[in-house]
């Protein structure tokens, strides 16, 4: 490289190629890379692929910059005095000149040719220092600790800690196994003061309950006198808790988390259609915990939904196919049962036969339903609606998981109009033979014991044994949300995968495949189908949303296939903060 | 595979009949059995014999006394001298377990215990000792002092179910263990 000044003219620094980009050039631990104006370097590193230990920062949440982890070597170019020209190297970028203090990294965001050291002498020092700060108070009781397994303070520990402890003195003792909230209990001892669930409550709960007392070795997490964490996201702050300081009273003492097997799926409870994890071990659900989606859920989920599993192994759970005789519901063959309900709807002329299909069917089960529609003859379909309130976070006013899937896949604008006419239908005796799938009708459609009564012949396919099964002619156990696979829609239009996690309960089948053999002992035909992704495919052959698409190409983040125009107030917030520049994630 | 051709050793006639290597076998077996009965076998005392040869006359005369200190018998729970039960159920043995012999449904201590404040307990622990290996990772592998192997050697049972040791066996055949680290103290 030539140092006459027309040759540096023509060849263009590195500073002004970023600038152009709206980009700054930082080097991380001796490479070069371009980042954002206005990032934080903990989040340029991550970018970076270069891991810097953190308790405190999460990235949707601000900053505080307390647990002092994230301490990085940074250097900039020293400040050229008046007429001086700044050095460069050979590649035209500034020679750094490394500041002898660590910063942390959460807080400051970076600079153009800025220098980030995250090895080296002066760092793990500084972590180790930290760390034994950390570890002075802390009550070690990892064989008792759930968090144990997925402990950052452990995890940390044995990448940055001593092994042992200096320190001689004793510890303070702090408030243990308190009952915070409903469904959360607090160590205070476990506590390393991150503020995690603190600024959680705040910032996106919006209900500030949480805070800190007392100062120095005898600060402590607590609540606010007269209130308790009974907010419906509160079980967020275990999630977050980089420690065992907060602990979900659900999944208190049931399971070590190494034993776990994580299945990414969806939630169920609501139009949202939150991205999940499911943990689980033998057969049986631990716990169900938000994954991160930037699109849906962000990294949050509501309590009262992710709690709601205990049903799948519960009392109430159906197992095996029942057939009425007399008054009371008998055992009988997957065979029998179904070669009965196909005798008894060919018997009913398809004008009387009506199908009251579900909003929680996944798309594969209602481009069955479709179909099974057409075999018998009848236009009499309709979904059964659940409205519920709102709150103004994740949760969302239609509690059906894929009314937008329904209304693409069945091609109506309104999926739940016709559920009043089939009503009529059978109070006044036009409809004789009702296929209820999913649903309690007694329960969410305003039926009566009495209209069911009326009926001829009536057929249901349940989870869970219910008041609308107990009049039903034949029933048909279902599997759970956890046990099957397909895909949903969600309010906004993307298109979302579920996953297995635990096989189906006793002889319980998965839905489409009950759909598909009763589609098969009413037609008599032979079986072609044998995967779900060879109904999905007739599925993405058949509704445009869906061409072009497999159940693998979904991925684990969805797919928009439609839009609907509804927001996600949580996004809505978050993206607000993150415009605001409070947060970086 | 290369042949190789064994040369086989010319016998005389005396060799071929093997009458010599008869009477020789007889006289060294007469020699033992002479001894045997004089209580004087090789061996007799360290192996604990029953007085005739080197033979213990099992079941009714046992190791017991004999095993050496780093013997591996059966697992088991043990509690201290306060009449605690060690284990927390941390679970760590039933992961470490190379034939998965070990199963442990946690749960927690309710308020009113006196050992409230150690919070957890197994309220099921069970080692299937037809699994079980006695290698004696569990005993390594435990935070709490509270699995040990023992010189519990004879494990038997006419069922299958028999075999499973649970909660109590195991606390029975472990006892009670004096000088351990006393983690849960009163400054706790």
């Amino acid at each position: 490289m030539s140092d006459t000044p027309s040759a540096t003219a023509e060849l263009k620094l590195p500073k002004d190629q970023a600038t152009e980009k709206g980009l700054v050039n930082v080097q991380i631990d001796g490479v070069w890379h371009q980042f954002p104006k206005g990032t934080r370097m903990i989040e340029a590193c991550r970018q970076a692929q270069v891991i810097v230990p953190h308790y405190c920062y999460h990235p949707k949440l601000s900053s505080p910059g307390n647990c002092r982890m994230c301490l990085v070597q940074m250097g900039m170019p020293p400040r050229p005095t008046p007429g001086q020209e700044p050095q460069r190297d050979e590649n035209g970028y500034e020679i750094i000149g490394w500041i002898p203090r660590p910063v942390i990294a959460c807080a400051n965001t970076i600079g153009e040719n800025m220098g980030i050291r995250t090895t080296g002498e002066l760092v793990e020092k500084c972590r180790e220092g930290v760390m034994e700060f950390l570890l002075i108070n802390h009550p070690l009781d990892c064989p008792i600790c759930d968090q144990a397994g997925e402990c950052r303070l452990q995890e940390q520990s044995v990448q940055h800690g001593r092994g042992v402890s200096r320190f001689v003195d004793m510890k303070v003792k702090k408030p243990k196994n308190v009952e915070i909230g409903p469904r959360i209990r607090l160590d205070d001892e476990r506590c390393i003061m991150c503020s995690r669930c603190i600024r959680f409550m705040d910032e996106v709960a919006g209900d500030p309950v949480l805070g800190f007392t007392q100062r120095g070795a005898h600060t402590t997490l607590t609540v606010h006198p007269d209130r308790l964490l009974d907010s419906n996201y509160s079980l967020n702050t275990a999630d977050i808790c980089p420690v065992g300081a907060l602990t979900s009273n659900d999944f208190r003492f049931q399971m070590r988390v190494w034993f776990l097997k994580e299945t990414p799926s969806i939630d169920v409870n609501c139009g949202t259609g939150t991205n999940i994890t499911i943990w689980t071990r033998e057969n049986k659900i631990h716990r169900i915990t938000p994954r991160l989606n930037d699109e849906v859920n962000s990294a949050w989920m509501p309590d009262s939904h992710r709690l709601n599993f205990h049903y799948i192994d519960g009392e109430a759970r159906l197992t095996e196919p029942l057939v009425k005789s007399g008054s009371r519901h008998l055992p009988e063959t997957w065979a029998q049962a179904l070669a009965s309900a196909a005798a008894e709807i060919k018997a009913i002329p398809a004008a009387q036969t009506a199908i009251i299909a579900s909003g929680r069917m996944t798309n594969e089960e209602l481009f069955l339903t479709r179909a099974l529609a057409a075999e018998i003859g009848t236009s009499q379909l309709a979904l059964v609606p659940r409205l519920a309130e709102a709150d103004a976070l994740l949760i969302a006013a239609d509690r059906n998981p894929n009314t937008t899937g329904a209304k693409l896949v069945l091609g109506v604008e309104e999926p739940y109009w016709k559920l009043n006419s089939i009503r009529d239908g059978v109070r006044n005796g036009s409809i004789k033979s009702l296929i209820v799938l999913g649903d309690d009708l007694i329960t969410d459609a305003d039926f009566t014991a009495e209209d069911l009564g009326k009926l001829d012949f009536l057929l249901q396919t349940s989870v869970l044994a219910n008041p609308t099964a107990e009049q039903a002619h034949i029933v048909l156990p279902s599997a759970a949300f956890a046990e099957k696979r397909g895909s949903m829609v969600n309010l906004a239009g993307r298109l979302q995968r579920l996953n297995r996690a635990v096989e189906p309960q006793g002889q319980a089948h998965d839905d489409w495949e009950i759909l598909r053999d009763l589609i098969l002992a009413l037609s008599g035909g032979k079986n072609e189908v044998y995967h779900i992704e060879d109904v999905f495919k007739a599925l993405a052959e058949n509704v445009s949303a869906f061409n072009g698409l497999t159940l693998s190409k979904i991925g684990h983040q969805g797919a928009q296939i439609a839009d609907t125009g509804y927001q996600i107030p949580l996004l809505a917030n978050e993206r607000a903060r993150k415009a605001a520049g409070l947060i970086n994630g | 595979m290369a042949v190789v051709k064994l040369q086989r050793p010319k016998l005389n006639f005396g060799e071929k009949i093997y009458f010599g290597a008869l009477i020789k076998g007889f006289f060294l077996t007469m020699t033992h059995a002479v001894k045997t009965l004089r209580g004087k076998s090789v061996g007799a005392d360290e192996l604990a014999s029953s007085g005739l040869g080197v033979t213990m006359q099992f079941p009714e005369q046992r190791w017991d006394e004999h095993l050496p200190e780093y013997y591996r018998g059966a697992p088991a729970l043990v509690t201290d001298e306060q009449g605690r039960e060690r284990c927390v159920s941390c679970q760590l043995c039933e992961f470490i377990c190379p034939p998965k012999a070990i199963k442990i449904v946690p749960s927690e201590i309710p308020s009113d215990d006196p050992w409230a404040k150690v919070e957890k307990r197994p309220l099921e622990f069970e080692i299937d000792m037809i699994r079980c290996i006695y290698c004696g990772m569990c005993e390594e592998v435990c935070p709490e002092q509270a699995i040990y192997l023992r010189k519990d050697y004879l494990i038997t049972g006419l069922k299958r179910a028999d075999m499973v040791h649970d909660k109590k066996k195991l606390y029975e055949i472990g006892g009670t263990r004096v000088g351990l680290v006393n983690k849960w103290n009163e400054l706790k």
